[in-house]
């Protein structure tokens, strides 16, 4: 048996750099300057009638005279089937999806079985009558429908996406060891966790116990070898996650809203138009002689002179 | 077989290509451009070229920069190189587009969608160095090695490059092999962007190191800032073309037309891309009768730049980019008119109605809108009566990239074509998910050494294979057939690559605008305005 004590800490401080790590990325890319437009379309929170053939305001005569719809529907409904679905990859490349949807989807199903065996968990202890009445029975049906399930389709899909990376020709030359390492790493927890899990020993262990005694700091509890080292690999791939390229979860949030969807006009004395005035005061040190930056010129004193006509206004 | 090309290959010293383009493993084209009609000899590079420039990506050269003499020269060049990529992450230096950039550094997964979408690499045969990420991973690694400073684990994870001066020198041509059209960002189920990888990377050469297209910078935006136009036309030439232009319009009409200049407080401020002057001048007369004839308040402006709507910054520099954008505005403000609208010009469209969005600010924040739909709302509104029968022909649509995928400006076009072309007939796929003619990002102008062959076999092939097949059914020459391409760069391309593959002479398919469909529709107009001759 391993300390009990020691796989509850690895949990909670894995938890903790997985939050922190997360909220510092995202920070970090929020607090980018505003970009200049750059949007693709289709852009889906557009007019239904011109989101359906990736249509903007654009296509209206004196667009700014009309009133602005957000078509909240439209982005809703496009930001569920790129997160639910890989929306993209099905349209663009269907044989990566066949791999990378069961992993994601895995991944999805384990989230969800664990934050349901948490909340079981925690309305167990917290209302025991009540737990035992139903909801109980219930939330622990699902979890043992959707750990399974994730692990399964987890550890079938990081099998699928190693080998693609390992045997596709326009995959492996951009393949480095840290891209095989990662998916390696899923397989691994994923396998030691299901094995821990499968060969734990009659009536000893369970999940809901594990779950209720990391809420309860249950020091009594006793977790196999094998699972509990499936626990700690898991713990440390959850931390590991956000310092990787593989937090696109959060990047994406970034490039859908804020690049390919960025379609937000600038008026007059608007907050954007804040904005780009404080950025319109950086200064720049491009070296180039035509840009005639020297690192005391703003931007705007830049983009006011013609380097063609000796630098005049 | 051709050699597998990795990405490390792309600091060999050996001064020779990394790639030879074969036609045999080009993406193969229907007959009768399958046999020897679509195959044409490739010209090697001039000897001279190659004993002086740095042309050692593959077969063509664009930039032509002269070879280093000594090997601090090219220190002294890598270490430029290298400062400019710095500025690239830095807020002072790059806010205008630092959040997609370094989004697209640290979170490409390398599943290579975007390869499928990109139409140059599919054109090429599938050659590596024109796959999307060819060029990103080189930049990506660059980013983690140098700017981020990561060590052995960063090369572990990002893998490793050798930063030298064949490296940077590749770099520099390898950013003027993409058309900068995005369908590969638009692919990407991540989001990263290997078309802004291209311009940025542009834009360190440019803005850091002073070294461009010259067709860009020298005889682009500069002189389009220092005589008002980059055809070199100055105010008096350019009215002197219109009054000339005027003429013959009205001859060929049969109505008398003028184009007004300089009218202060008019409604519409029409900025053309002035190629259209010099090269097709009666999309500027079919406009200036159309406009007239509708009863709107329009001018043109005599102001500097304020008649030539080419921004061409917007390939390769931010800081060109804004000093043109803003010499528009300025312009529009001048004359105190409504609003500014764009002739048919796709990346004129795109920079100053969208990117500079969030340059221009205050009173040079002067509304801004498409041609199209000012053209779409005069056909729609009855006003002026069209006979569609003029236009029985079989018609294609092309869609340039900025306008349709980059701008959203879709339905417009197509509902004037609809109305008025009784065999127009869509080109797959079209529209956002369109492909680009081929000329984007600032080719269609380039043409030095033998890069027009690079530009009609390679980055316009995709193109041609969609025409041939918009017009499958009908290619005898009996027929005449029109390829609707409301931009300029794009209708350059068409120009130079029908010639040739020769479409015209084989298949009677002619390219134009869509205002001179309109105008030979009209009922008022003498028939035949739309003169079915090469041009
Ligand atoms: S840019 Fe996007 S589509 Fe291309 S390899 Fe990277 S993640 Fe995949
Ligand atoms: S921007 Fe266009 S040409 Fe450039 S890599 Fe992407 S798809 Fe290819």
């Amino acid at each position: 048996m391993v300390s009990t004590i020691a796989i509850y800490a690895v949990l909670y401080a894995s938890l903790a750099v997985f939050v922190v790590a997360s909220i510092v990325r995202a920070a970090g890319y929020a607090r980018l300057p505003l970009h200049l437009r750059w949007e693709i379309y289709p852009v889906p929170h557009e007019e239904k009638g011109r989101a359906a053939h990736g249509g903007s305001y654009f296509e209206m005569k004196d667009w700014w005279t009309q009133p602005a719809k957000f078509n909240r529907s439209g982005e809703l409904k496009a930001m569920l089937a790129e997160m639910l679905f890989l929306k993209g990859l099905w349209e663009f490349k269907k044989k990566t999806w066949y791999r990378s949807y069961p992993f994601h989807l895995g991944l999805y199903l384990l989230f969800g079985a664990t934050a349901l065996l948490f909340s079981s968990a925690f309305l167990w202890i917290v209302a025991p009558r009540s737990w035992a009445a139903g909801p109980g029975i219930v939330l622990h049906g699902a979890c043992v429908i959707l750990g399974p399930a994730g692990i399964g389709l987890t550890l079938a899909g990081a099998a699928g996406l190693l080998l693609q990376r390992l045997t596709d020709a326009d995959l492996k030359p951009y393949t480095t060891p840290a891209d095989i390492f990662n998916l390696l790493f899923f397989i691994v927890a994923a396998g030691f966790l299901a094995a821990g899990y499968l060969w734990r020993g009659k009536g000893s262990f369970s999940a809901f116990a594990l779950a209720r005694g990391l809420l309860t700091f249950d020091a009594g509890l006793r977790v196999p070898a094998l699972f509990g080292f499936g626990l700690v690999l898991g713990a440390l791939l959850v931390a590991y996650i956000p310092l990787t390229h593989m937090s696109h979860f959060i990047a994406k949030y970034f490039t859908y809203h804020s690049v390919r969807w960025g379609d937000q006009p600038n008026g007059r004395g608007s907050g954007i138009e804040k904005r780009i005035a404080e950025m319109l005061t950086y200064r720049p040190t491009w070296a180039a002689p035509h840009i005639g930056a020297d690192g005391a010129k703003t931007w705007a004193e830049i983009a006011i002179t013609n380097p063609a006509q000796g630098g005049k206004k | 077989m051709r050699q597998k090309i990795k990405v490390a290959d792309i600091s060999k010293t050996a001064r020779e290509p990394l790639t030879h383009l074969e036609g045999r493993d080009l993406m193969p084209l229907p007959p009768p451009y399958d046999g020897p009609a679509g195959q044409h000899d490739w010209p090697p590079l001039p000897a001279q070229t190659l004993a002086g420039c740095e042309c050692f990506l593959d077969d063509t050269c664009v930039v032509n920069f002269p070879q280093p003499k000594t090997k601090q020269e090219e220190d002294e060049l890598v270490g430029k190189f290298l400062s400019g990529l710095e500025k690239l992450f830095n807020r002072d230096n790059n806010w205008t587009f630092l959040q997609p950039l370094v989004l697209t550094m640290e979170h490409c997964t390398k599943c290579q969608t975007c390869s499928d979408a990109c139409h140059i690499f599919e054109a090429s045969g599938r050659n590596e160095i024109y796959r999307p990420t060819f060029r990103t991973e080189i930049v990506r690694r660059l980013y983690f090695k140098y700017v981020k400073r990561g060590g052995l684990l960063s090369a572990w994870q990002h893998g490793d490059i050798q930063l030298n001066w064949p490296l940077v020198a590749r770099l520099l041509e390898l950013c003027y092999r993409c058309n900068l059209c995005r369908r590969c960002a638009q692919a990407c189920p991540i989001g990263a962007d290997n078309g802004l990888v291209a311009r940025e990377l542009r834009k360190v050469f440019s803005q850091e190191m002073g070294i461009t297209a010259k067709e860009l910078h020298e005889k682009g935006s500069m002189l389009q800032l220092r005589v008002g136009s980059s055809t070199g036309m100055n105010a008096a030439a350019v009215r002197d073309n219109m009054d000339f232009i005027d003429e013959d319009t009205s001859e060929r009409a049969g109505i008398a037309v003028k184009t007004p200049w300089d009218v202060e407080g008019a409604d519409i401020l029409l900025i053309h891309n002035a190629g259209e002057i010099v090269a097709w001048p009666d999309n500027p007369g079919a406009f200036a009768l159309l406009l007239n004839a509708a009863g709107i308040s329009w001018t043109l402006s005599s102001e500097l730049a304020g008649y030539d709507s080419i921004n061409y910054g917007v390939f390769y520099d931010d800081a060109q980019f804004a000093r043109v954008a803003i010499k528009h505005a300025e312009a529009a403000r001048k004359l105190k008119v409504k609003k500014i609208v764009l002739g048919e010009c796709g990346h004129a469209h795109k920079a100053l109605t969208l990117i500079a969005d969030r340059v221009l600010t205050g009173d040079l924040n002067i509304p801004r809108e498409s041609s199209l739909t000012l053209l779409r709302d005069i056909v729609t509104s009855g006003r002026i009566r069209f006979d569609p029968a003029r236009n029985d022909f079989p018609v294609t649509l092309h869609d340039p990239c900025n306008l349709v995928r980059l701008m959203g400006v879709v339905e417009p076009q197509r509902e004037i074509l609809r109305k008025l072309c009784p065999q127009f007939r869509e080109m797959e796929p079209h529209g956002v998910m369109n492909y680009c003619c081929g000329g984007g990002s600032g080719f269609a102008i380039i043409s030095g050494n033998n890069f027009q062959d690079w530009r009609f076999q390679v980055s316009g092939r995709k193109k041609l294979l969609q025409i041939l097949t918009a017009f499958e059914d009908c290619l005898d020459p009996s027929i005449p057939k029109y390829v609707c391409a409301p931009c300029s760069n794009c209708k350059g391309q068409f120009r130079d690559m029908f010639t040739y593959y020769g479409l015209w002479e084989k298949h009677r398919i002619l390219y134009g605008g869509l205002v001179e469909l309109i105008v030979n529709a009209m009922s008022d107009v003498k028939p035949g305005f739309l003169e079915w001759e090469w041009h």
